[in-house]
């Protein structure tokens, strides 16, 4: 199994194909459907997002609140297709790697040719597990959004899919 | 006759929601298991793994199973010479699924200004009322991921069962893999479109694997697996084997010039409970 410490280079992205199952160290940011929203909102209205785009690895999840003395709760990947309309603005604006699950649209997957991007598969469904690789947790913007606010997330080993590669090629059935 | 005072229910399902939310069902396990060994796609197989090992640590650490826990379902049939005494029904069912959902994630908004209720409620409660003297609820937790995928087809009566099939067929292929197959199906066959739909939800009860009690709605189950899993869509969309777990369908007459059919999609992370309340004697 290929491990690779965050941020990827382009040389990392290019060295994986469609299918390959990685680990990934590092610093990722959750963001689903109202975070995204706002995110383009703002890049429309020519402000700088809550968030340092460049290079960053977008995690479509929504936690369940964290119990006493618990880092995260349960974090496993929401449906990316509703993330579709936005998906290409963030990584027009630096955005690399996106986590999720489920088949991305044409245009996604051109986005994602066009700025040697990549789309990885967490396992819809395996909240508990997920969580057992988050390390720390840090609430970062938008507070209001509950679940769907954006947190910035410490992972360790955690075990992903090559869903869409830089070369627009695609596992999902 | 007998008697239940309402409130009671409160804490019962409240109790049992946030065990059903934590706990796989062993019977989703069990196929689970069945399916990582039958399983011929390496990906799918692996995936098939990680849910299993997702299902041990969400038991061990009593953790979510799933951060999605869901838009809560309950059907409430009240037994005709049971007398309910005190609030209203609805209310206290919101109220146990509102301590129910006290850590978990509160995934309910208004449809159109989107503000989050904060609670988890209201909950869908459908209330039927049926013979005898009992309470019993069935609560159902519905994630979006699957319940986004599902679907009403209005067919005419000559596309039959072939029709049926296909049409089921056809809703698990355009979900690909956004419902987080392995999927488990409930199908509404006859009566209305909204009657259809409640079938096809009340289907998704029914235990992991169950056939029908009914030989006829037994064989069509198994065909309509059988067309899904032909589809090859397997865990995740990784390709592969296994895209459903189990099919339940319920039917009821429907009009001579109808034939509905509801596909509800529920994803593996199958969480529902059921209650019975007795009341006392009056």
């Amino acid at each position: 199994m290929k491990k690779f410490d965050l941020p990827l280079k382009d040389d990392d992205i290019r060295s994986l194909y469609a299918g390959d199952v990685i680990e990934l160290n590092g610093y990722i940011y959750t963001a689903r459907d109202a975070a995204h929203k706002r995110i383009c909102e703002a890049l429309k209205a020519g402000e700088k997002p809550p968030i340092d785009l460049d290079g960053a690895v977008v995690y479509y999840c929504g936690p369940t609140p964290a119990r006493d003395g618990e880092i995260i709760g349960s974090c496993g990947p929401t449906t990316s297709a509703r993330m579709d309309d936005y998906a290409p603005t963030l990584i027009e604006h630096g955005a690399k790697v996106m986590i999720g699950k489920g088949k991305r649209s044409g245009a996604v997957t051109q986005a994602i040719k066009d700025n040697c991007g990549l789309y990885l598969a967490a396992i819809g469904g395996a909240g508990a597990l997920l969580k057992s690789y988050v390390k720390s947790c840090e609430l970062v913007a938008y507070p209001d959004l509950g679940c769907e606010s954006i947190y910035r997330l410490k992972i360790e080993s955690m075990q992903l899919i090559v869903a869409t590669d830089c070369r627009g090629e695609s596992i999902l059935k | 006759m007998r008697v239940l005072n309402v409130k009671d229910i409160i804490e019962p399902l409240a109790q049992a929601v946030e065990h059903a939310l934590c706990n796989v069902e062993e019977a989703v396990i069990k196929r689970l298991k069945e399916a990582a060994e039958r399983e011929s796609g390496e990906r799918a197989e692996w995936a098939l793994r990680r849910l299993i090992e997702n299902g041990e640590i969400a038991k061990k650490t009593h953790s979510f199973a799933c951060q999605d826990t869901g838009l809560a379902v309950v059907f409430a049939e009240v037994g005709q010479d049971l007398k309910l005494q005190g609030m209203l029904l609805s209310d206290a069912v919101n109220e146990g699924i509102r301590r129910g959902y006290s850590t978990a994630r509160k995934s309910v908004a208004c449809p159109l200004s989107r503000v989050n209720t904060k609670d988890n409620t209201p909950a869908v409660v459908h209330t039927e009322i049926v013979k005898g003297d009992r309470l019993e609820l069935y609560y159902l937790a519905k994630g979006a991921g699957s319940e986004n995928m599902s679907a009403v087809y209005m067919l005419t009566p000559s596309k039959g069962r072939d029709g049926i099939i296909a049409a089921a067929a056809d809703a698990v292929k355009r979900a690909g893999a956004n419902p987080c197959p392995p999927i488990i199906l409930g199908i509404g066959i006859g009566g209305t479109m909204e009657k259809a739909a409640l079938l096809s939800k009340k289907a998704l009860l029914r235990e992991c694997g169950k056939p029908s009690e009914n030989a006829q709605v037994a064989a069509l189950e198994k065909d309509i697996l059988d067309a899904v899993n032909a589809l090859k869509i397997g865990a995740q969309g990784f390709g592969g084997d296994v895209t459903a777990l189990s099919v339940a369908a319920e039917i009821f007459p429907t009009h001579i010039g109808m034939l509905p059919v509801a596909v509800n999609i529920q994803c593996h992370s199958s969480r529902h409970a059921h209650l019975v309340f007795e009341g006392e004697e009056l």
